[in-house]
């Protein structure tokens, strides 16, 4: 009998070896893991307060006036920036829109700088 | 002419509700998207400034259905999406079993919490 060879393993963790593609998906798991916990419960707290009473309403106001929390807001904004445009990637790559190599590598490049654009026009709307 | 037999075949690949889920997936993120672009530009265009304003926007009937049918979505497209994050990385059974009980526990728990801040007072 022939001994079982070891399979090869090829873990290539480093995410900057990652082609753009590679990259929005982790980013598209990450970012949704992150909406899903903390953020989701977070934000689901502030509209109970925020909804709830006069005085619930300027709590989360002052709260959210911080500095250190506008810029958390910010983040959670790109975040949901992010998974919304890769979303929108991957549902126009299921009805096989730019599937092929080179428009689906320019897609997921514009997906990065739309989420940040978006961010920051939010950003600007919001300060 | 040889008689044709056919044989029931079990399906080799499994009980197909992935199929369901994966659809699922799509239609809750349409609904989310189209949610996100309307009450991103209400928001945008008149940003509410009080309790008063924002009190105003979710005592109409409409934005308490259209936000309750985003949490809906929200929750179930969350559930496929944690559900598949741990099948891929959690490969003990007890261990992504317990994970996966306490996400659907986390998303029903905010399935009536969301119900009750928008109906509740």
């Amino acid at each position: 009998m022939n001994a079982q060879k070891p399979r090869p393993k090829y873990y290539d963790l480093n995410l900057a070896h990652l082609p753009a593609a590679g990259l929005l998906s982790i980013f598209h798991r990450v970012s949704g893991a992150l909406l899903f916990f903390p953020i989701l419960p977070g934000l689901l707290y502030m509209l109970h307060l925020g909804l709830g009473s006069d005085e619930g309403y300027a709590r989360v106001a002052a709260f959210a006036a911080h500095p250190v929390v506008k810029l958390a807001f910010l983040g959670i904004v790109w975040l949901y920036a992010h998974h919304f445009f890769a979303g929108i990637r991957y549902l126009l790559l299921d009805v096989h829109v730019g599937i092929a190599k080179a428009p689906s590598r320019s897609s997921a490049i514009a997906v990065f700088v739309l989420g940040v654009v978006a961010t920051l026009l939010i950003g600007w709307r919001l300060w | 002419m040889a008689p044709v037999v056919t044989r029931y075949m079990k399906s080799p690949v499994g009980a197909h509700y992935g199929l369901g889920d994966w659809l699922l997936q799509r239609l809750t993120a349409i609904v989310m998207l189209a949610y996100t672009l309307a009450f991103g530009a209400c928001v945008l265009m008149h940003a509410p400034s009080s309790y008063a304003d924002w009190k105003t926007i979710f005592a109409g009937g409409f934005v308490r259905v259209g936000t309750m049918l985003f949490f809906i979505s929200l929750l179930y497209h969350a559930w496929i999406g944690m559900r598949d994050i741990l099948m891929d990385y959690v490969h003990a059974t007890g261990l992504r079993l317990a994970l996966e009980m306490a996400v659907a526990l986390a998303l029903l728990f905010y399935l009536v919490w969301s119900a009750s801040i928008l109906w509740g007072r």
